[in-house]
């Protein structure tokens, strides 16, 4: 489609004369470049990124994930960067195995803004951030069990049928819409009748009585 | 705290004796926030504000964790609204997908499904025509004016102040009559295509929208004079919910939240679409942070968009009779007629419906600026006419996640004010 071989960002050079390695490899796709990162060095990269006085990229715009319809290709982290200084855009990706556990370094602490959108991967990939402060599910609710919803091998219309998703909802008990930290707060967890403290206490909320 | 001082705009009461603009000190000293102390040996308490509370614009829910009255912390819970929409998208044909983006940011429906036009079109490489690029930037700015109308008359009800929200909710219906008029749905417009647009505007849209243009800013100038001088509404904003531009970008906020910070970053200029470096129009930046900036900042946003659309008018007047669609049988359904009358035609048809527009192997992600600051749609395609993964940048959603931040040992009452500021969709940050 495009007539000439797109030229990529000019951070890719500064990237691997730095990095040797670390960066796998890059493409450009619409435009847009893209550089793989190693897992284990790409927290150290972009936090290069961000403050190298050279790349600046200060502006976190996104943090999602990609899970390909081929399931051997691996689940992909996607940050996408941006500096608003230079004007320039990049897109950093890693590539997680899904045989081995989905785990990454979270970047929470380099830009504040990964804090809902490394919740939202974790909700709705199971990607787990390694160093997140409060990695809970973020549009689900606590407590929910069946499994991660933007994965492939999630069915559109769920796990359950409509009767037993409904059947599940009306089930459900008040107190579980409280996280056990937050009733911790005020010690009202203590003033929770026995029965319904030790239900809690086994991690069963929302069951049939 | 800095004092602030605002032209007066009225002409004869704001001159001095020389004839000169008198400033008028507005800033008012707010009574500082008492220390949490232990003095009184009391308890924290847990307050529930919502899911279904006419403050939190939506099903928002925030525990709020109280020291007497001020906030220790805030813990925003979402959820209530989530509908998959992204798992959707990936069941679907680009062109099926404008549906969902109606329904995400419900208030400013046009502009996100501009936005999946314009990123589709990123993904296969699609020129679309001079006609449909002004169109587009029309509905975006439509889109802009309506949403901030909204914003600005819930906040003015969630801060006390009743009567502009009727005035910009009859302003805001003005516009939705353009809407429904143009895409046949007041909220649903669904109205771009991948390549083009759903419908052109209808015989005499352009005089509707001409006259909303002249007589819209006197209602901007009506709201403006009831609240921006107004000791009420200063003392509610200033200096409530400030965040520093280090912090915005640090929070990746976005938008209208980002710009009152003192960063002038707005896609528009930085990282421009559909043409908008050939409009004439400015980026307004506030410098404290605030609530009452950024009611500045949207105010100053609206009679922007009301230039851009002026300009847009005359360029359309130039470009009448011009086509919306690309001249691509593969990408656009041919007229109706046409197909039921014409082989070749009825098969372009029959291939679109049935298997949808293939796009090639690749991604693409395209940021807009929306009302409530940097939406971005990314697509990554394995080549086949639905897409592996379609992403929504959801503004609202990080500019919400800043609210604990902007929360921290503010009074009960601010937190309303400064959610309000926010300027959330929950259809939006829940998808």
């Amino acid at each position: 489609m495009s007539p000439s071989r797109p030229e990529p960002s000019p951070s890719i050079p500064a990237l691997t004369s730095r990095f040797g390695a670390a960066v796998l490899r890059h493409e450009v796709s619409c435009g847009d470049t893209i550089a793989y990162l190693a897992r284990d060095r790409a927290h150290e990269i972009l936090a290069w990124l961000k403050d190298d006085p050279a790349q600046r990229f200060n502006y976190l715009t996104d943090v999602t994930a990609v899970e390909y319809r081929d399931m051997e290709r691996p689940l992909e982290i996607v940050y996408q960067l941006r500096s608003l200084d230079r004007k320039a855009d990049l897109r950093c990706k890693i590539e997680l195995d899904k045989r081995a556990p989905l785990e990454v370094d979270s970047v929470y602490d380099l830009w504040k803004g990964a804090d809902w959108l490394e919740r939202e991967v974790f909700d709705m990939f199971g990607v787990a951030f390694r160093g997140h402060p409060d990695l809970r599910r973020i549009l689900m609710w606590e407590t929910y069990s069946e499994g991660f919803p933007l994965r492939k091998d999630f069915p559109l219309r769920g796990h359950f049928s409509r009767a037993e998703q409904t059947r599940q909802a009306l089930a459900a008990n008040p107190e579980a819409h409280y996280s056990l930290e937050e009733l911790s707060i005020v010690e009202s967890y203590h003033e929770l009748p026995a029965d319904v403290r030790e239900r809690l206490s086994r991690g069963e909320r929302g069951t049939l009585r | 705290m800095s004092l602030r001082s605002v032209e007066m705009a009225l002409s004869t009461p704001g001159l001095d004796a020389q004839g000169n603009v008198r400033k008028v000190p507005l800033g008012i000293q707010l009574p500082k926030v008492p220390e949490p102390s232990d003095e009184m040996n009391s308890e924290h308490m847990l307050i529930n504000l919502g899911p279904q509370h006419p403050a939190t614009h939506g099903v928002l829910r925030l525990v709020v964790e109280l020291d007497g009255e001020t906030v220790i912390r805030v813990v925003p819970h979402i959820g209530y609204l989530h509908s998959g929409f992204e798992k959707l998208g990936e069941y679907r044909h680009y062109n099926q997908i404008i549906p969902l983006t109606d329904r995400t940011d419900y208030l400013s429906p046009m502009a996100n499904n501009v936005c999946l036009a314009l990123a589709a079109e990123k993904l296969m490489g699609i020129e679309i025509t001079e006609r449909c690029t002004v169109l587009r930037v029309m509905a975006c700015e439509m889109s802009r004016i309506i949403s901030h109308l909204v914003w600005l008359g819930t906040t003015g009800i969630d801060i006390g102040a009743y009567t502009p929200f009727l005035w910009t909710f009859q302003q805001r219906e003005r516009i939705y009559n353009l809407q429904e008029s143009w895409t046949g749905a007041r909220l649903t417009t669904s109205l771009t295509r991948v390549g083009g647009l759903m419908a052109d505007i209808p015989d005499g849209w352009e005089a509707g929208l001409a006259e909303f243009c002249r007589t819209f800013p006197k209602t901007l100038d009506d709201v403006d004079r009831m609240f921006t001088r107004n000791a009420i509404w200063i003392g509610r904003t200033q200096n409530v919910g400030s965040i520093g531009p280090e912090d915005a970008i640090n929070y990746s906020l976005s938008g209208p939240m980002l710009r009152a910070s003192g960063v002038a970053y707005d896609v528009r200029k930085d990282r421009p679409y559909l043409g908008y470096e050939n409009y004439d129009f400015d980026v307004p930046v506030g410098e404290h942070g605030d609530c009452y900036d950024r009611y500045i900042v949207r105010m100053e946003e609206m009679r922007q968009s009301v230039r851009i659309l002026e300009q847009a008018l005359v360029r359309l007047e130039r470009l009448k009779g011009a086509p919306i669609n690309v001249s691509d049988p593969r990408l656009i359904l041919p007229p109706k007629s046409r197909a039921m009358s014409d082989m070749e035609a009825m098969i372009f048809h029959f291939k679109q419906v049935m298997e949808g527009v293939k796009a090639p192997t690749g991604e693409a992600y395209m940021g807009i600026e929306n009302p409530k600051g940097e939406l971005g749609y990314y697509f990554v395609s394995d080549g086949t006419a639905k897409p592996v993964r379609w992403r929504i940048r959801p503004p609202s959603f990080i500019n919400l996640a800043c609210l604990p931040k902007l929360c921290e040992g503010v009074l009960l009452s601010d937190v309303i004010a400064i959610n309000a500021s926010v300027d959330i969709v929950m259809g939006e940050i829940d998808r």
